[in-house]
């Protein structure tokens, strides 16, 4: 009587213990007869960070480059974007734990990984003449170059909708004055001139971001002397875009919701016409017109508009790169090689177009962008043929402070004046600078 | 197996004979150590490395200017940097209201609820449990959820207040009540917890007190005033102490929530901390974690020595 619960559970314990070593036994042995059916096959990792413009052309990519490549397998693991995600990637290059290939961006943020210490570099590769040069710029660090572009370039402006401006009768504004005349008449017309989306706090810095070609038109040199802390943003030119932030906002031409949406929703307002105007960076416009087909056609595109007409052109920034961390070696360095090959050649182009339409052009020689692109990617696309076009701010100097989204929130939102604000975010730069030990801060 | 048959009454009996009957070891000054010194090495190692160690290296980093890779030793100039920061002010007022505001509503609210449920009403085990539930859940899964239902269009509660004509406030996005939701929140997460703390310190009062306060005709209201509410001074402080140090502290609700936002306005120390940290200013963070250290220890331990002078008191 006593002795059945105990014989009981210790039967089901042993039971529990022997089904254990079976798993195990099993998974072992699986994972050695799949190394043997790939004859010398090489597993690469790749952290991508979790937008759907980053992952879904890199899936295309991948599938076309298993294809060709069949001993060679790359996984995706994702992370998250914004500085959350460079911390994760921060970290773990630091603890030499990062994958065998990652995708970052190129520019000023390439610059604080120290890509001499942590990267391989990537000059000799047989690709690297057949890239532009523009990107190539903005994955240097000494007389090496770190990076492959990993899609296309984009660029910050507006996305308007065509469908509202050929209603009222409006035309493409070519500066300041004329956009607010438009959003006059648009807000007259009953329809939300202006869209912000306050719960992605980083779409709030577009007004500035995207207004840099305006900066440089008026002052060649300002990157130069903002890094040496001589220009500020307190000042004109760079203050406009604090400025207009808050005459938009004071004018009542933001929509009423403009705290509590995201970027999708916002997107879905400018592709349906409840607004007219969306500040946005160009690598949206693929996901809008995957959620509303009719953004293809309704959806335009201008640069952010300045002082004057003359000077009219687009702040650009060029395409992320894909890196090979110092910590792979061996085979899977080979093999890394091997894909990037394929990622900068026509055909790992077309792997891309194939799964997501392009945004932009590429920034590879030989690869092409179909004809049927939505409105918005050949309204910028012009600019480019133009020549038309300033790299965004980050490009040209490493200085950028971590609160501008909160800052830019605040003055759309009516909280802090723009004044203010420009003073604040000068404040908040200078800790970026002193960690970056900058001369002159 | 052969020792599955239970142990007898006589072995047992015999077993505790023997461990009394032994003389206790009378080495002067080791009298009550009940085992050698070398047993705690494991523990102090794991204390050490885990505890001592990187707080001291937190110091010490504190005063450098620290990228991931290399530290430059700067003096003091982080917390100068740190004091100077305008979101700085807005996150020190803020932790103060959070944690004041929130520990108040559990202090009111535990009360209430823990009378409610010391009395005698129907399903009282059922409620018990229910009231504590959302302690259990996680606080990013609360915050998340209430994230949508607080949305001020499309947000389950302000369509309630709209089907009762009642105009919702936004919740979440006005800069004047964001903190205030978000503290509310807090509140309903952490009742649960207040609210057994008060059970037990209810139930542990005698019942001749309240016989004697019958007797001598004492109404509800007195019988709470002057019974209950001083005899339960011991939960009324272990409530007040653990909300406000978990107000002081929070972040996971606010970051989920608001993520400091609009703006600056919800912004606590810990939300300034964790986006200096996302933002690569290593040393500067661990700078502001000394701060919030200090201020944390700063009212946390007169705070507890004045409530255990009360209870000696009582």
């Amino acid at each position: 009587m006593h002795t059945t619960p105990p014989a009981r559970r210790l039967r089901a314990v042993a039971l529990l213990a022997v089904g254990g070593l079976a798993l195990t036994a099993c998974s072992a042995g699986s994972l050695g007869s799949s190394g043997d059916d790939s004859g010398d096959g090489v597993t690469l990792s790749m952290l991508i960070d979790n937008s759907e413009q980053s992952m879904v052309p890199m899936q295309g990519v991948i599938d076309a480059f298993h294809a060709e490549h069949p001993d060679i397998t790359v996984e995706m693991e994702t992370r998250p974007q914004g500085s959350e995600g460079d911390n994760v990637l921060k970290t773990r290059l630091a603890t030499g734990d990062m994958t065998d290939l990652f995708q970052y961006n190129s520019g000023s943020l390439l610059q604080a990984l120290d890509p001499a210490g942590n990267l391989v570099p990537l000059t000799d590769e047989p690709w690297i003449d057949s890239v532009d040069d523009a990107f190539l710029q903005a994955v240097q660090s000494g007389d090496d170059y770190y990076g492959a572009p990993q899609n296309q370039a984009s660029a910050g402006g507006v996305l308007y909708n065509t469908q509202v401006y050929a209603d009222l009768g409006l035309e493409v504004p070519l500066t300041w004055d004329e956009f607010m005349a438009n959003n006059e008449a648009i807000k007259a017309a009953g329809i939300a001139p202006v869209i912000q989306s306050y719960q992605d706090t980083w779409t709030s810095q577009l007004f500035v971001l995207a207004d840099f070609h305006n900066v440089l038109t008026q002052n060649p040199d300002w990157a130069e002397e903002y890094t040496a802390n001589e220009a500020k943003y307190v000042d004109e030119p760079a203050f406009a875009g604090f400025r207009h932030l808050q005459e938009v906002a004071d004018a009542g031409y933001l929509n009423s919701d403009f705290a509590s949406i995201k970027m999708e929703a916002a997107l879905d307002q400018v592709a349906t016409g409840a607004g007219a105007h969306y500040p946005m960076l160009t690598f949206a416009i693929g996901p809008m017109v995957a959620a509303n087909p009719e953004a293809a056609e309704d959806v335009g595109f201008f640069a952010m508009p300045g002082e004057d007409a003359g000077g009219n052109g687009l702040t650009v920034w060029p395409t992320g790169g894909i890196y090979i961390p110092k910590s792979t070696e061996g085979e899977e360095l080979e093999a890394a090689r091997t894909f990037l090959e394929f990622l900068v050649s026509p055909e790992g182009c077309d792997a891309q177009t194939a799964a997501m339409p392009p945004s932009g052009p590429y920034q590879v020689e030989g690869c092409t962008v179909p004809d049927d692109l939505p409105a918005a990617v050949e309204d910028m696309t012009a600019y480019f043929e133009e020549g038309n076009t300033s790299p965004a701010l980050e490009f040209l100097s490493p200085v950028k402070g971590p609160a501008l989204e909160q800052i830019m929130v605040e003055v759309g939102s009516g909280i802090r004046p723009a004044a203010e604000a420009a003073a604040l975010y000068d404040e908040d730069v200078k800790k970026q600078a002193q960690q970056l030990g900058l001369e002159g801060w | 197996m052969t020792t599955t048959t239970p142990t007898s009454p006589q072995a047992a009996a015999a077993a505790r004979a023997v461990t009394t009957r032994r003389p206790a070891p009378r080495h002067r000054g080791y009298a009550r150590r009940t085992y050698p010194l070398w047993f705690y090495v494991p523990a102090a190692i794991v204390f050490g490395v885990l505890f001592v160690v990187p707080t001291f290296a937190s110091f010490y980093f504190s005063l450098t200017r620290w990228t991931i890779f290399d530290s430059e030793f700067i003096g003091l100039g982080n917390f100068q940097q740190f004091f100077s920061e305008p979101a700085l002010v807005k996150g020190l007022t803020n932790t103060l209201v959070f944690g004041v505001v929130t520990s108040a509503g559990k202090v009111v609210l535990g009360m209430a609820l823990a009378l409610l449920l010391t009395a005698p009403v129907v399903a009282r085990g059922y409620l018990r449990s229910v009231v504590f539930f959302p302690v259990l859940v996680s606080t990013i899964g609360v915050g998340l959820t209430f994230q949508v239902l607080m949305n001020p269009t499309e947000g389950l509660i302000n369509r309630v207040l709209g089907a009762v004509g009642v105009d919702g406030p936004a919740w979440l996005v006005d800069p004047s009540i964001a903190l205030l939701s978000v503290a509310a929140v807090d509140v309903w997460k952490g009742l649960g917890l207040a609210v057994v703390i008060y059970i037990a310190g209810i139930v542990s009062i005698p019942a001749e007190y309240f016989e004697a306060a019958r007797v001598d005709g004492a109404g509800w209201w007195q019988q709470f005033r002057s019974i209950i509410l001083p005899l339960s001074m011991p939960a009324t402080s272990t409530v007040v102490l653990l909300s406000l140090i978990g107000g002081l502290r929070s972040f996971d609700l606010i970051w989920a929530m608001t993520r400091g936002g609009p703006g600056f306005t919800s912004d606590t120390i810990a939300s300034v901390i964790y986006k200096q940290y996302q933002a690569g200013f290593y040393g500067l963070s661990t700078a502001g974690n000394v701060v919030l250290f200090l201020v944390v220890a700063a009212l946390a331990f007169p705070l507890s020595r004045y409530f255990n002078r009360r209870e000696v008191n009582l």
